[in-house]
């Protein structure tokens, strides 16, 4: 039941609500639960709420380890 | 998204995986590392990590399935509200197949309008407002659920949406880990710790396993190179004999978790102190509406009674829930309790122990 997925946010609504997309599609989704959302960031969806953003330095520090230990 | 792929990609994996057998290879004994979260047990098994780790490397499955912890009872209290036709039921779709102690499931009111199933709580209060009727919304799951619902009913009290009401099962990690940790002869080597529930509650809240007598943790995200690679740096803790807290999915997880999501969780509920299948009454393990807020509770709204705990005749999920037994240990494993015909909640949930090993191989 904790499955959430990274949705891209296309467009802040309003203090609430935001469009994100969703592969080729594009849906509402509640963005109350995090600090300061702003169009372009990816969160992770869950229930029909952005739980938390999703930090892409982090993201490509972790790829950049994983690929260093391919050649280790 | 491309990071998903990538962390799929066996060039990514195989090294991963190649360090993992080295380390397993050192150690002489079985290591038993306990998935503590649902979601982790089926995308183990589905991504077939579960059968790529060395033969030592033992993955239990824990409490983190909240269909599984929760007990019989409270889905026949539910039941009764519809069978009484007192209330509408809303919830999430994992509970609608969970038989109650008369073998019945929410499923079979299904398009009778008594029993409606939710994507997101934001339904609710359209649903409310359309309903002539009472409308109970089935309040179960964990930190990572527990905002998004108590978000929804702090605007249904605001709004004054008179008709809405929640009845709470919600359950918290941190006391049931306790209640693991202080089991005699314990047999478990170390946790891979929920990643979802952690975006909300943040690495800060396991320091509990750090204490002397603790074991390490490692918070995990769901991709196969973010499992294996938590699970490698579980066995260098444990080959070394440490027990910290370590974050393998820092692109998500944070010291402090989502501290706006655990305001709006603190602002309706408080802590309770109710039975989980498998662990028994919790000391603080459950989340319930604070009194200011007793007008939307379901079990003061409709009087329910109390819960008990009740496991169907030959069920074992109880001890599997607490890594006792293995799923293949019960008589009625894949024979008289398959997805199809589920006899217990381990087997109803897909995130149950019972089903994900059957789907996917042990």
């Amino acid at each position: 039941m904790c499955l959430a997925v990274p949705l891209e946010i296309k467009e802040i609504l309003d203090n609430e609500r935001a469009v994100a997309i969703q592969g080729s599609a594009e849906m509402e989704i509640n963005i109350s639960l995090v600090e300061n959302p702003a169009a372009g960031d990816f969160v992770i969806f869950h229930a029909g709420f952005a739980i938390e953003t999703l930090d892409i330095i982090e993201a490509e520090a972790r790829l950049d380890l994983f690929k260093e230990m391919t050649t280790e | 998204m491309r990071f998903k792929a990538e962390l799929s990609n066996p060039e990514i994996i195989k090294p991963i995986l190649r360090q993992v057998e080295v380390l397993a290879g050192k150690m002489a004994k079985d290591i038993r590392i306990m998935e503590v979260c649902g979601t982790h047990t089926v995308s183990l098994r589905k991504s077939g990590i579960h059968s790529l780790l060395p033969e030592n490397i033992k993955l239990i499955s824990g409490p983190g399935c909240p269909v599984c912890v929760t007990p019989t009872g409270y889905l026949d209290n539910a039941l009764a509200l519809v069978e009484d036709n007192r209330a509408v039921i809303a919830t999430f779709g994992d509970m609608l197949k969970v038989p109650g102690s008369k073998g019945i499931s929410l499923s079979r009111y299904m398009g009778t309008g008594r029993v409606r199933m939710v994507y997101s709580p934001t339904d609710l209060l359209d649903m409310a407002l359309q309903s002539k009727k009472p409308v109970v919304f089935l309040g179960i799951g964990f930190e990572t659920t527990i905002p998004t619902v108590a978000s929804v009913f702090l605007k249904a009290e605001q709004e004054k949406i008179a008709n809405l009401f929640l009845y709470t099962a919600f359950k918290v990690v941190i006391p049931a880990l306790r209640v693991l940790l202080d089991i005699p002869d314990r047999y478990l080597d170390g946790f891979l710790l929920p990643g979802h529930v952690s975006a909300i509650i943040g690495t800060e809240a396991y320091s509990l396993l750090e204490e002397p007598g603790g074991v390490p943790g490692v918070v995990a995200g769901f991709e196969p190179a973010d499992m294996l690679f938590a699970i490698l740096l579980l066995l260098r803790q444990i080959f070394k004999g440490e027990n910290r807290v370590e974050n393998a999915y820092p692109r998500v997880v944070k010291a402090d978790g989502n501290p706006r999501a655990r305001e709006i969780i603190e602002r309706l509920l408080t802590p309770g102190s109710e039975p989980w299948r498998g662990l028994g009454i919790i000391p603080d393990g459950s989340r319930k509406l604070k009194d200011e807020f007793r007008r939307l509770d379901a079990k003061v709204a409709f009087d329910l009674p109390e819960i008990k705990d009740y496991d169907p005749p030959g069920c074992i999920c109880a001890s599997v829930i607490l890594g006792q037994k293995s799923p293949i240990e019960c008589s009625l494993f894949g024979k008289r309790c398959t997805p199809e015909n589920p006899v217990g909640p381990c087997m109803v949930s897909s995130e149950g122990s019972c089903a994900a090993y059957l789907k996917y191989g042990e």
